[in-house]
């Protein structure tokens, strides 16, 4: 009777595994004492696309970079699980390793760290994590060249440092090539579609739209309905005030693009 | 008053010594040396042990490192081991013609391999015997004892240490290595004068480590005179991997005539005190001085380097890079000066320090310092003194590195840029990996022997 139950307790966790990805109650988080996030609830499950979108300063790239581990916001109160796992207690790399990955809204220039080296250190620490061997140097370089035709990234990176020099475009290339590389369960795309212009944003969309998979989740954040034309959502929640006032289907990204942002500012007051 | 007493005392007991030993200084050595031991005395009386008020020593006390009671080396010893058989240097593909010193004194040692004919690599005091004209051309001729106390002590104390000469048109595609090595039975004061000559259209790849071999204690005094005639070339490399009770101070003169190029490159890994002064003379027009430098601190390690760049003659060009990255409680310093002259027309100056900070309780001082009097010249420099910057580091961990891995990735960058500036591509491996052992935590030691850094 004993091992049945706990056989039982196995199997519950197993699905609470398989259907729930991220599940953040009640989160609160502030910088420099300002409270940004003030009370937000988010349930992601497997294979499902979220949008978040909202005005400037409503607290997107905030939840963003909370849910990544930045050291300087600080959560003041909820709680976050990563698939059945208190998130908010892990080191970035942990994080990262577990399978949440964030694509930067502002991709950091590192002069003197080659991009190669970068990569396969990053690529490495994933399998470690996971008990695989790490790569040899040809199984990597084919992996990369793979990945780069994926995301259809023509920059050179041999001998080139992280982000250094890139453009705008090649920055959140860049980004999704090492999404690609990675293979996250869950990506953060902040503000992926920021500075590129239509035919960046289609390849970016594409790269993004070439990793998706019914185990695999996004959370996509944006200002704008025309990323969403290439990552369709399945949900579109609206960020104000770092609250989640907003929630329905995809159809409310349009809406949002034909009435802007002034009638939920009016709707919820300011 | 008490301290003044005592620093006092404390020049007067080196005096005391050379007065009771100066038979034996003047004993055995070559007239080219006693003659100039006389005047550097002297001068050295004169200064006394540089203290923090004289402007070139503000930022590096060697007071203290003069107070143990050394023994002092003035006779050659008997070789009780040889170096070349207990050390085998680890750099792969380097094939480097290999010479030793031991507590400044050249060892007599057969090495694998021939110099080019005419190439002379040799004990300093045996040359002045044999060929005491060749060294009296040039000893003691820009080491100016009357305005640096170390350098007149250097001379006053000068027995040996190694000579190089490179004839004219001589180009010496094996690169020359010089390991010195301290290893006394006790706590020792060690004074090695080399001299290094390049005629005209000379070109040399020169390799120097310095090592300590045991856990006594050490106050190095080296002085090294560097001639480079017309369109001579000279790379001089310098590893100093020393122990924490090792004061190293190192003085480093060179001289260059027209066109010729002399780059310098310091890599400061391990040492107590560290203290390089590098002093270039642009005796000739259209000639080119690059003098970089790194050095990795930590504990209260210190590292003071201290350069001189003297543009005497039109179309110069110098270039210099030096980078630190100071951990726990060490102290780095970098003055550098870039003195353009009034002939020395459409030179090109350059100068850049860059330090990074690992813990609250590190300091840096930065010094540049630039005086001009000719009109048509361009003149840089910038310094930096920051700490690892946390957007590139939150970066590197969200992508699953952890943090001392991306740390070290950091480090690695910042001083990559020094590393990258090393031509011998075997050495420059080498270092990179000595670089990141270091960074890692690890003492970065190029050898096999039993030295411990943990004093």
């Amino acid at each position: 009777m004993l091992l049945y139950s706990s056989f039982e307790r196995v199997g519950e966790a197993f699905l609470k595994r398989a259907t729930i990805m991220l599940k953040i109650k009640n989160l609160y988080a502030s910088v420099d004492g300002q409270e940004i996030l003030k009370g937000i609830n988010l349930e992601i499950k497997p294979g499902e696309v979220h949008a978040i979108m909202g005005p400037n300063g409503s607290g997107k790239s905030t939840l963003a970079n909370v849910l990544a581990g930045k050291q300087e916001y600080e959560v003041t109160a909820g709680e976050v699980t990563f698939l059945g796992e208190n998130l908010l207690d892990k080191a970035p790399e942990t994080r990262a390793k577990d399978g949440l990955f964030l694509s930067f809204q502002y991709p950091v220039e590192i002069p003197g760290v080659p991009m190669a080296n970068f990569i396969k250190t990053a690529v490495n620490e994933h399998r470690v994590h996971r008990g695989e061997k790490e790569l040899t140097a040809g199984q990597f370089l084919k992996l990369m060249r793979e990945k780069m035709e994926l995301v259809e990234m023509k920059t050179k990176l041999t001998n080139r440092s992280v982000n250094e020099g890139f453009s705008g475009g090649e920055k959140k290339k860049n980004e999704i090539f090492q999404m690609a590389m990675l293979e996250p369960k869950l990506a953060i795309l902040d503000e992926t579609d920021s500075g590129l212009d239509i035919d960046a944003l289609r390849t970016v969309a594409n790269g993004v739209n070439a990793l998706k998979s019914p185990e695999t989740s996004s959370i996509v954040i944006t200002h704008y309905q025309r990323l969403l034309d290439y990552i369709v959502p399945d949900f579109v929640h609206i960020l104000y005030h770092g609250k989640i006032v907003k929630t329905a289907g995809k159809e409310l990204a349009l809406e949002l693009e034909e009435k802007g942002y002034d009638w939920i500012k009016s709707e919820k007051g300011n | 008053m008490s301290v003044l007493v005592e620093k006092a005392d404390l020049s007067l007991k080196y005096i005391a010594h050379y007065n009771k030993v100066k038979e034996t200084l003047f004993e055995g050595s070559p007239d080219v040396l006693n003659a100039q031991r006389k005047k550097a005395f002297q001068d050295f009386v004169m200064q006394g042990i540089p203290t923090n008020k004289n402007e070139k020593y503000k930022y590096t006390n060697l007071h203290p490192h003069f107070l143990p009671n050394f023994s002092f080396i003035h006779q050659k010893e008997a070789q009780k081991t040889d170096p070349n058989a207990i050390f085998h240097c680890d750099v792969p593909q380097l094939d480097s013609y290999v010479k030793t010193t031991t507590n400044g004194w050249f060892n007599e040692s057969k090495t694998e391999g021939d110099l080019p004919e005419g190439v002379i690599l040799e004990s300093l005091e045996k040359m002045m015997k044999e060929q005491p004209g060749l060294v009296e051309k040039y000893y003691a001729k820009i080491a100016k004892s009357d305005t640096d106390a170390m350098v007149a002590l250097n001379t006053a104390f000068a027995k040996d240490g190694y000579f190089l000469y490179v004839p004219k048109n001589v180009v010496c595609e094996q690169p020359i290595q010089l390991i010195n090595f301290l290893e006394a039975p006790k706590d020792s004061f060690v004074t090695q004068r080399n001299l290094v000559v390049l005629e005209q259209g000379a070109d040399v790849k020169l390799i120097l480590c310095d090592h300590t071999l045991n856990l006594n204690r050490y106050l190095c005094n080296a002085v090294t005179e560097i001639f480079v005639g017309e369109n001579a070339n000279l790379d001089y490399y310098t590893l100093q991997n020393q122990h924490n009770r090792t004061a190293n101070i190192s003085s480093v003169f060179v001289q260059q005539e027209r066109d010729s190029v002399v780059t310098s490159h310091t890599s400061s890994f391990h040492g107590g005190l560290i203290r390089n002064n590098m002093e270039f003379v642009l005796n000739g027009e259209n000639t080119e001085a690059n003098v970089f430098g790194m050095a990795f601190l930590d504990k209260k390690q210190h590292v003071d380097n201290f350069t001189q760049i003297i543009h005497k003659k039109p179309n110069g060009r110098s270039n210099q890079v030096y980078k630190n990255v100071l951990d726990n409680e060490a102290t780095g310093a970098f003055s550098g000066l870039i003195h353009v002259v009034r002939d020395a027309q459409n030179t090109n100056a350059f100068q850049q320090n860059n330090n990074l900070l690992l813990s609250d309780t590190a300091t840096m001082q930065t010094k540049p310092q630039l005086i001009i009097d000719a009109d048509d010249v361009k003149c840089s420099h910038g310094a930096t003194v920051g700490q690892i910057d946390e957007e590139a580091l939150f970066y590197l961990r969200a992508r699953g590195i952890n943090e001392d891995k991306a740390r070290l990735m950091m480090m690695n960058a910042f001083m990559h840029e020094v590393v990258r500036k090393i031509s011998v591509e075997a050495l420059r491996d080498r270092i990179d990996e000595l670089v990141e052992r270091r960074l890692n935590g690890e003492v970065a030691k190029c050898h096999e022997c039993a030295y411990q850094c943990e004093v």
